[in-house]
């Protein structure tokens, strides 16, 4: 593995080694001193060309937690906003020295196309509507904790499907390690096409999730509406959004995820995001563990 | 499967193990504030056996941990890395001699990784170190203070150790140098 840009493109070998390897990671985070010297003098750009805040966050701790160095580079008060390309921004980073960038950008392909340019190991964090493979790896980590397997569990992904880069490499990772997905939502933000990747696609909340054993909630973005894709709050909440009723089809088990920020009393209600049944603040420690996994991987062996 | 010359068999290693718990025993005055920790991988059902003759001698088995050293080692970078097991470690270790056991004592490193992983958790009052095996070749200047068996051996030999709970069998073997390079190389550090 020399770059990590999507979840489609890994192995279901990789894909279970960095699950290991974010797991044996994790337990640095319940320690005292929350540091170890693997990634001792390398250096590590966060390059956002979009704005994230937990993403980026996790990364610049996961690579401080290994003690690499960190830059953080946002499109926001550099030399981005005086015209300078992408590619001119990345090349410069490269030139001062990184020995990895992490990227997200809203156009999808970004990281690939860096990857094909740049000697250096690039990380997707995010690209458009394509891949969003962390979040995936996290998603998967703190499904495996909870169940001790993914194998025959039940997952289903409510929401913009369509739109979403999180929906994609979620749906890769859960079907590559044997889960069944069935991706849910409005007409027109999900599409037919799915069925042919081996995921099940119902506009019916009710038939999406019952029996499900993990509800993976996806952001609503406000802009979706003004596109007319979407109906007005109170209609999309009560008929998609992850109430307590609606909870009530799903598994008694049921694990709620939302990869975050989350809009209250529309996608999800509070009651359930603060419930017993949601584990979004697992996700967000697992954010640090699989990023930590990734750098591991890409920084600290040599080629094979 | 493997060839090569048989150093201790199942009974060797077992009294082995008993005589280091007797000395363990014998220089601390019993099992009060010891901690043992497994390096991983084999170092650690040698803690446990250790730990289990401690109570079958004082009554009372220390709290055992396990420690994967892949995050200190000196060379990241410079090979393939290697998969991480789990750490953990009985907490705190503030104020506790914490023996560290490991299968063979070859150059030292593995040790000089283990000594900063465990500093990285606290400060105890003491470190020690026991080896089922010493095959001497040091590198940096690191001994054991227990030791089951000293073996004079050749650098480019490996000692190879099979315990019943890694390998399925129970022994530890001199293997001589092969040309055969498609050999599994383990045992060593």
């Amino acid at each position: 593995m020399d770059d990590f840009l999507g979840i489609a493109e890994l192995s279901t070998k990789t894909l279970e080694d960095l699950l290991d390897t974010a797991q044996a990671l994790s337990e640095i985070l319940s320690r005292p001193i929350k540091k170890v010297p693997t990634l001792r003098g390398r250096a590590i750009a966060n390059a956002f060309f979009e704005p994230s805040t937990r993403t980026r966050n996790a990364f610049e701790l996961a690579a401080k937690y290994l003690s690499a160095d960190v830059v953080n580079f946002s499109s926001t008060g550099s030399s981005l906003e005086k015209g300078e390309s992408v590619w001119d921004t990345v090349k410069t980073l490269e030139a001062l020295g990184v020995d990895a960038v992490v990227v997200r950008h809203r156009e999808a392909g970004v990281p690939q196309l860096m990857a094909e340019r740049l000697a250096i190991p690039v990380i997707n964090a995010g690209d458009g509507e394509h891949e969003h493979p962390t979040q995936a790896l996290l998603d998967l980590l703190t499904v495996r904790q909870r169940f001790g397997r993914l194998q025959g569990l039940r997952v289903a992904i409510v929401g913009d499907v369509l739109h979403s880069r999180v929906a994609r490499s979620d749906l890769y990772g859960f079907l590559a390690l044997g889960a069944r997905v069935t991706l849910v939502g409005p007409p027109g933000l999900v599409s037919e096409e799915w069925r042919e990747w081996g995921a099940e696609v119902t506009w019916d909340l009710a038939q999406g999730i019952r029996g499900a054993h993990v509800v993976q909630v996806l952001r609503i973005q406000r802009e979706r509406q003004a596109q007319g894709l979407l109906p007005s709050w109170q209609e999309y909440r009560e008929r998609w959004g992850i109430t307590r009723e609606h909870l009530g089809w799903a598994d008694p088990n049921v694990l709620v995820l939302h990869p975050g920020p989350q809009n209250r009393g529309v996608e999800i209600d509070s009651e359930v995001l603060e419930g017993a049944q949601s584990a979004v603040l697992d996700q967000v420690r697992n954010g640090v563990a699989v990023r930590m996994a990734v750098l591991y991987r890409l920084l600290g062996g040599a080629a094979e | 499967m493997a060839e090569g010359v048989v150093l201790m068999d199942r009974e060797a290693i077992r009294r082995a193990l008993v005589r280091i718990a007797h000395e363990i025993v014998e220089r601390h005055r019993g099992t009060d504030r010891l901690v043992l920790v497994g390096i991983h991988r084999r170092g650690v059902p040698l803690a446990r056996r250790i730990a289990a003759n401690l109570e079958a001698i004082e009554g009372a088995a220390p709290p055992v941990g396990t420690l994967d050293i892949g995050l200190y080692r000196d060379d990241v970078g410079h090979r393939p890395f290697p998969a991480l097991a789990a750490t953990r470690l009985p907490l705190p270790i503030e104020g506790q001699t914490v023996i560290l056991v490991d299968d063979v004592l070859f150059t030292g490193r593995t040790v000089r990784a283990a000594l900063d992983a465990v500093t990285d958790w606290g400060r105890p009052a003491a470190i020690q170190l026991a080896v089922l095996v010493d095959r001497g070749h040091r590198e940096l200047p690191i001994r054991a203070d227990y030791v089951g068996k000293n073996v004079p051996t050749a650098r480019r030999e490996e000692v190879r150790v099979e315990l019943e709970e890694t390998d399925g069998q129970e022994q530890v073997i001199l293997v001589k140098p092969s040309r055969d390079k498609g050999q599994e190389r383990r045992g060593g550090e």
